[in-house]
């Protein structure tokens, strides 16, 4: 379970987060939507501890991050990031099995490649790639790879940053499939940020709403187009017209 | 006149602040040497990037400038009469100030350049996030085995400068300047002192140290897109240039001040 208590961050003058309150229950899938620049990535990173934040609280299974072993509490998450963040100068596979090749999970090479290899079959990619450097993929193969890295290790919780950002519709619509498919499998605890209404009706159990650096609404995917929420709705419907200023 | 001097101060501020960053950095650095985990492949990866493949610059340089210094120590001395001294300046002038210097700043082109668009790149593509979100310490895993490989390689790449600088010497004085070979280098190797040879090497490693360091900090401070990694790369190649000329006047205050 993941709970965020009253998280404000800021840049400079610029306040992103200001005052989010937000909670993920153990084992559910939570999709944070909201414009570009609403402060959905800083959220996910402050939770990571990539960015500290200036104030607020942020309790995983009711410890404290900031009082957690950092290596252990890392351990238990996975992340996929939107570009991939793949390692040019590794090979697929060592990318997969980054983390089973050194450190506290560390595995014998042979081990570790063969569970990089079943790792990028689950995400639908065959041995072949294993070899391969990553630029010498296409974007929907490179997030795939950032996926089955994202669950190398098995994590408990997944964090999906604008998976299907710069995807065509088909290999989105695949890349939502597969993450549905492997958080319900693992049982995992997902918060997904994105824009992409596609993949929020294919990945969530709940909608977070982030809206001038609060969540504005939050609640179940299947209350979400009735909510009655003014904000929710334009950005669902993404129309011009409405609360949200669009500038043009 | 408030003006000028609220510039003069947000500037003395501004210094002082990027020395104190720096410091930490280096000092951050420094305090990952003993504490596992170690990555043995990426200092082994570091030792060969760094020092292998830096040997035909370094190399090539240290020929030239050998022979060159040979023609105008000749070309100078043949004013007093005093063109014998050619094989122990040849042979002082690159072991004690041009080998290392200009094998540093060969190494800084070279190697702080790659260093800091390297690491930029992963910070702007979020690479280095994810290093620590696999539960890896960028310090660790990227700055340390860089700068403890440069610090190590540098005394032998500084090294194999100053054999190759003398050479070029011996070719120039020996093949051009009409030197007796075995007089040349007879004169050359009694000529030179176990403080000259020391002094060569320890500005190595101290110059390595610095290449390495300034890559790895002008890296991991880039700013977003491709303008920051263009202006990483170019803070750090300056700096590491100028820092390293600041060190072997400091270094060569230190070692041969009367």
């Amino acid at each position: 379970m993941i709970r965020l208590t009253d998280l404000h961050k800021s840049f400079g003058t610029n306040a992103v987060l200001r005052g989010v309150d937000l909670h993920v229950p153990k084992g559910e899938s939570m999709v944070v939507i909201g414009g570009s620049g609403t402060g959905k990535s800083v959220l996910i990173k402050c939770i990571l501890g990539l960015i500290t934040p200036d104030s607020g609280v942020i309790e995983v299974d009711g410890q404290d991050v900031t009082e957690a072993d950092r290596d252990a509490f890392l351990a238990r998450f996975g992340m996929l990031f939107q570009g991939g963040a793949l390692f040019d100068s590794l090979p697929v596979w060592q990318n997969v099995a980054f983390r089973l090749l050194r450190g506290s999970l560390k595995r014998p090479k042979s081990e570790a490649r063969e569970i990089a290899i079943e790792k990028l079959r689950r995400v639908g990619l065959s041995s072949d790639v294993a070899d391969r450097l990553p630029a010498e993929l296409s974007g929907g193969m490179q997030k795939r790879v950032g996926l089955a890295r994202a669950i190398a290790a098995n994590p408990e919780i997944i964090f999906f940053d604008e998976p299907t950002t710069g995807l065509d519709p088909i290999m989105a619509g695949v890349i939502n499939d597969l993450i549905r498919e492997i958080v319900t499998e693992m049982g995992a605890t997902a918060i997904t940020i994105t824009h992409d209404m596609a993949s929020v009706r294919a990945i969530a159990d709940d909608v977070a709403m982030l809206h001038a650096g609060k969540v504005r609404w939050s609640g179940p995917v299947a209350q979400m187009d009735d909510s009655g929420d003014p904000y929710l709705h334009q950005f669902i419907t993404g129309s011009a017209e409405g609360p949200i200023e669009a500038i043009r | 006149m408030s003006r000028l001097l609220a510039a003069i101060g947000a500037t003395t501020l501004g210094l002082l602040a990027a020395i104190g960053r720096l410091a930490l950095f280096v000092g951050e650095t420094l305090s990952h040497l003993f504490r596992p985990p170690f990555y043995p492949r990426e200092f082994g990866h570091a030792l060969i990037q760094i020092g292998y493949f830096s040997l035909p610059v370094v190399g090539l340089t240290a020929l030239f400038t050998g022979g060159a210094l040979a023609l105008q120590i000749y070309a100078g001395g043949s004013r007093f009469d005093a063109q014998a001294v050619v094989p122990q300046i040849v042979a002082i002038g690159m072991v004690r100030e041009l080998g290392p210097v200009l094998v540093g700043l060969m190494i800084a082109a070279r190697v702080t350049s790659s260093i800091a668009a390297e690491i930029a790149t992963m910070k702007v593509t979020e690479q280095i996030d994810a290093l620590v979100t696999l539960s890896t310490h960028p310090m660790k895993y990227l700055t340390l085995p860089r700068v403890l490989a440069a610090t190590l390689v540098m005394p032998v790449l500084v090294g194999i400068g100053d054999i190759i600088g003398i050479f070029g010497g011996y070719l120039v004085g020996t093949e051009r300047l009409g030197f007796n070979a075995a007089a040349y280098l007879k004169n050359t190797a009694d000529f030179l002192t176990r403080l000259d040879i020391i002094s060569s090497l320890v500005k190595g490693a101290v110059f390595g140290f610095i290449a390495a360091l300034m890559g790895c900090y002008y890296g991991m401070q880039s700013d977003r897109g491709a303008m920051g990694v263009g202006r990483a790369t170019k803070s750090s190649v300056v700096a590491a240039a100028i820092l390293i000329l600041a060190a072997n006047f400091l270094l060569t205050e230190a070692f041969f001040s009367a």
